[in-house]
């Protein structure tokens, strides 16, 4: 099992649920969140004096599949999420070492 | 007793008094969400405590006859101040309407101090402070004090309100100090939504504010409304170039800025200006707002909400510009410098700066000897904190998805 956890455009969000959902994967956790890698923020007025806003918003999403999975899930969330500017964001993996479901206590590793 | 007089003072005093909560969010939207309540409690908090004592004293400090400095106590506890006529009114009507002003006054000053000043020192300055300032100031000039005598014309609070109140901000930002972060990028507005959405219903109230100064519903009071509505939007269109020329966007906060900027500037003229004087009058109001708030960006003084740019500068150039502008074929009472009366710049140069010396000196006083007993300022970590959960007990945004409101902004 791996944890892929990927960070990216809060637009693409429904595109990578889509993706994911086309190859058998449906559950997963999103959070808002803010970052950035290379992507320049932007510049914000108030009131006359100028502010540099770097952490950038993104949605970061988490699910974990099977490691054979793993790659095809990748791919998916890649294409997804791709647009070919600076800040599409970054996908993870991480090991994961169980996985219990709390409604039925199925212990799965 | 005028029925009409008495049904469109009732409804311009209820327009007054909700102008307070306007206030709140207009404040409450500027800050960090860590802040929201508190900041917000410092208008509302107003409504209770100088409410209640303009009612025990205030109104009786600023309008009993008394001497040309101040009123007398024949009023206090609202002796005298029943059913009977005051003009065309009621008198407690009279009573009421006034003592909205007096509670918005004392909550505009909370803008310097935002994000750090203690709350109960917030409230002991406030209570003080209607009663030593405003009350005499406003006795002044409307009382029947020494600034009516002089010919100073302020038709509804310029400068007993918006002077008043900004030179007071100005020593509270300089006596209880800049909040710790103080200049840094991370402090920005939380809501910008409230803040147009304050600046909205504080237009909507200003109607009271400035046509209810007529005391009647008579045709001054519809040249007042008249004015209300157009010098701030000339202020608006004026603003919006400004910050399309400075840097190339028009922006919420601006124009939020800007309206109250025109209102506070078309206070003092509401009923003595023609409205094309008014569109005039708010179109050159925002320069002097706009270029004191830039300056005041880059400086030491964390006079957070910009209160001495909004209201300071907007109320001195209303009050000067309605020494220019005053029609006395409109408002029956004087002339302006356009009009062949250059001497009214002079008065009402005079009253503001007379407003100021008080204002200035005994905000500076009373804060002091508050501070002798209560800290002006919370804490350094309750700072951090957050003023809500610190002052309040209360988180303004408990379960917002992913972010807590002890967050960045």
């Amino acid at each position: 099992m791996r944890l892929i956890k990927s960070i990216v455009r809060p637009n693409k969000v429904d595109d990578v649920k889509d993706a994911l959902a086309k190859i058998g994967i449906s559950g997963m956790t999103v959070t808002e969140v803010r970052g950035h890698g290379k992507q320049k923020g932007h510049t914000a007025i108030y009131r006359g004096k100028e502010y540099n806003v770097s952490l950038l918003p993104k949605m970061e999403m988490e699910v974990v599949v099977p490691d054979a999975m793993v790659d095809d899930a990748i791919k998916a969330i890649i294409e997804a999420a791709r647009t070919g500017e600076i800040g599409d964001g970054r996908v993870f993996v991480l090991p994961v070492l169980e996985s219990h479901r709390i409604r039925t206590g199925e212990k799965e590793s | 007793m005028n029925q009409a007089d008495t049904a469109w003072m009732l409804t311009s005093t209820a327009l007054v008094l909700l102008m307070t909560p306007a206030l709140a969010f207009f404040y409450g939207g500027l800050v960090r969400s860590k802040n929201a309540l508190n900041t917000m409690m410092m208008s509302f908090i107003s409504l209770g405590f100088v409410g209640v004592l303009w009612a025990v004293l205030g109104y009786s400090l600023a309008f009993s006859e008394g001497t040309n400095w101040v009123g007398g106590l024949s009023n206090a506890w609202l002796a005298g101040v029943g059913l009977e006529e005051n003009g065309t009114i009621p008198h407690l009507l009279f009573m009421a309407f006034q003592g909205t002003f007096c509670i918005i006054t004392a909550a505009l000053i909370s803008g310097a101090i935002v994000e750090r000043m203690r709350f109960s020192a917030y409230v002991a300055f406030i209570c003080l402070w209607a009663l030593a300032v405003y009350a005499p100031v406003a006795h002044w000039v409307w009382g029947g004090g020494w600034l009516a005598d002089l010919g100073a014309l302020d038709f509804a609070g310029g400068t007993v309100v918006h002077v008043n109140a900004a030179v007071a901000a100005l020593v509270a930002a300089i006596v209880v100090g800049k909040r710790q972060e103080y200049p840094s990028s991370s402090l920005l507005p939380h809501n910008v939504p409230f803040v147009l959405l304050g600046a909205g219903l504080l237009w909507f109230g200003w109607f009271g504010f400035n046509a209810g100064s007529a005391l009647g519903a008579n045709s001054i009071a519809g040249l007042a409304f008249v004015t209300t509505m157009l010098a701030p939007a000339a202020t608006l269109v004026v603003w919006s170039f400004l910050d399309m020329f400075r840097s190339g966007r028009p922006t919420a906060v601006g124009c939020a800025t800007a309206i109250v900027v025109g209102l506070v500037a078309v206070t003092p003229a509401a009923g003595f200006i023609s409205p094309m004087s008014a569109i005039l009058l708010g179109g050159l109001a925002a320069l002097p707002s706009y270029v004191i708030m830039a300056i005041r960006a880059r400086s030491a003084l964390d006079d957070s909400l910009d209160v001495v740019a909004a209201h300071g500068a907007g109320g001195v150039t209303g009050a000067l510009l309605t020494g220019v502008f005053a029609d006395m074929s409109l408002n029956g009472v004087a002339d302006g410098l356009l009009f062949g009366n250059p001497g009214q710049v002079g008065i009402q140069a005079a009253a503001v700066a007379a407003v100021i010396v008080y204002s200035g000196g005994m905000s500076f006083v009373l804060l002091k000897v508050i501070g002798l007993v209560i800290p002006l300022r919370t804490s350094e970590s309750d700072e951090s904190t957050g003023l809500d959960i610190t002052q309040h007990g209360e988180e303004a945004y408990m379960h917002v998805g992913g972010t807590s409101s002890r967050g960045h902004v």
